[in-house]
């Protein structure tokens, strides 16, 4: 079952730290992330990418929903 | 695709050139030394023009803060990221915007001038940023340990237009300045606060900076938080890319003296240039951002940050009303005192708001 966490709403740097914390908690599968910052879309984005997880960014309305791969 | 372009990091390294260059350009034109751009010293500067302060020689409304909400906001409208949003712990962040000013003023400078006075050879500033470093570390602590102030919620636009249509009546009462039986509006005929560049230049950089920082999410604070928290330099490229640009255009312009004695709107007294920036590190780490940032996400529709940036606004009135300022002959007779009280508080804000933790983001299915 794929994990899903909401941040949305949460400030700088909350939203990046708490998929960090959860995606080496996991280590690997699926995790979807809500969100709804433009900042933050990105922010995650380029950590993921750093951490060697795939990711894909699907624009629900003015929200964004991210799923982390590995 | 614009948007993939403008958030690589090539454009973290133009934005900060841009922004250093800027300073040390704006300087050449016309604004106080090493202080080409300051977001906490330009507040101060409003502050007083308002009269929340009668420090006559720090009296002006500096375009460069409108420019930088309104560019902000622009960006936000074009790239459709404009979201009124707020009733994240908005008084928690008054605070901790009240106390970033007066340790910042203690330094006398925010983080963004302790770049510029290093780039303009002010040394002084190595232990306001060594402060500010610490700062942030304490703040991360917190962060780690589960601080949070809590979820924003999406309102009505209308609460996010607040913050740009106040700089359009500070920009306005620039423009016009009226003259008040009371005094007001208030401008430095002298000392820093008559030193500036010309507004619509001004404006017009502001507004670019206001712009490229949207897009690019740039942020002093976040740049040194991401390196020790995880391990991102993204930001940290363009704070190193300020750093320099403005350190070339300072030789350039022949600016750069270095030294520790002497130095531009500073002092010398580097317990405190440290603590101060302690306090200011801390308290914007605190509340997600840097000054900057704070106005940036201002201009994007966050009521949250707003409520920071007045926060700031009236700590540089207290600053400078109850003596807790520095000058460049040193700290002001209550400035040690109020650092330690506001570190105090903001411990007291970092211990207590760790309650909200991981629960908050798990979602059950």
């Amino acid at each position: 079952m794929n994990q899903r966490i909401d941040v949305r709403g949460l400030s700088c740097p909350l939203p990046v730290v708490t998929v960090r914390n959860k995606l080496l908690e996991i280590e690997e599968g699926i995790l979807e992330v809500l969100i709804d910052t433009g900042t933050s879309k990105d922010n995650i984005v380029r950590m993921v990418t750093n951490m060697g997880w795939k990711i894909e960014v699907k624009e629900e309305g003015e929200e964004y929903l991210l799923t982390i791969s590995k | 695709m614009l948007k993939e372009f403008f958030s690589s990091r090539k454009n973290i390294i133009f934005t900060g050139i841009f922004i250093g260059v800027s300073a040390a350009f704006l300087q050449k034109l016309g604004n106080p030394s090493n202080m080409g751009i300051c977001v906490a010293c330009m507040e101060r500067d409003i502050a007083g023009a308002l009269g929340l302060h009668r420090a006559e020689v720090v009296q002006y409304i500096r375009p460069e803060i409108i420019g930088f909400v309104l560019g902000s906001l622009i960006a936000a409208l074009i790239f459709k990221e404009f979201k009124a949003r707020s009733g994240s712990n908005p008084l928690i962040r008054f605070v901790l915007g009240f106390f970033a000013m007066i340790g910042a003023l203690v330094f006398l400078g925010c983080p963004w001038r302790t770049l510029l006075r290093l780039a303009g050879g002010d040394w002084n500033a190595l232990f306001g940023l060594a402060g500010l470093v610490v700062g942030i570390w304490i703040g991360i602590f917190f962060i780690k340990s589960g601080y949070n102030l809590g979820r924003n919620q999406r309102t009505n636009p209308i609460v996010g237009w607040v913050m740009p249509v106040v700089m359009v009546g500070l920009f306005l009462l620039l423009i016009f300045r009226p003259q008040l039986p009371s005094g007001a509006i208030f401008f430095s005929s002298k000392g820093p606060g008559a030193q500036h560049a010309p507004i619509f230049i001004a404006l017009i950089i502001a507004l670019a900076i206001g712009f490229l920082a949207q897009r690019t999410r740039f942020c002093t604070v976040a740049a040194i938080r991401d390196v020790i928290l995880i391990k991102d330099t993204y930001l940290f490229t363009g704070v190193i890319s300020l750093l320099l640009a403005a350190f070339v255009s300072n030789l350039f312009f022949r600016q750069f003296h270095p030294g520790f004695q002497g130095q531009p709107i500073a002092h010398s007294y580097q317990l405190w240039n440290f603590g101060g920036m302690v306090l200011a590190g801390l308290a914007f780490t605190l509340a997600g951002g840097c000054p900057g940032r704070q106005l940036f996400l201002s201009g994007e529709g966050d009521a949250d940050a707003a409520i920071f940036v007045l926060g700031m606004i009236v700590g540089a009135g207290f600053a400078h009303n109850f003596s807790t300022a520095s000058s460049p002959q040193g700290p002001g007779l209550w400035g040690p005192a109020s650092v330690i009280v506001g570190l105090i508080i903001c411990l007291v804000i970092g211990f207590s708001m760790r309650d909200l933790g991981k629960k908050m983001v798990e979602v059950k299915r």
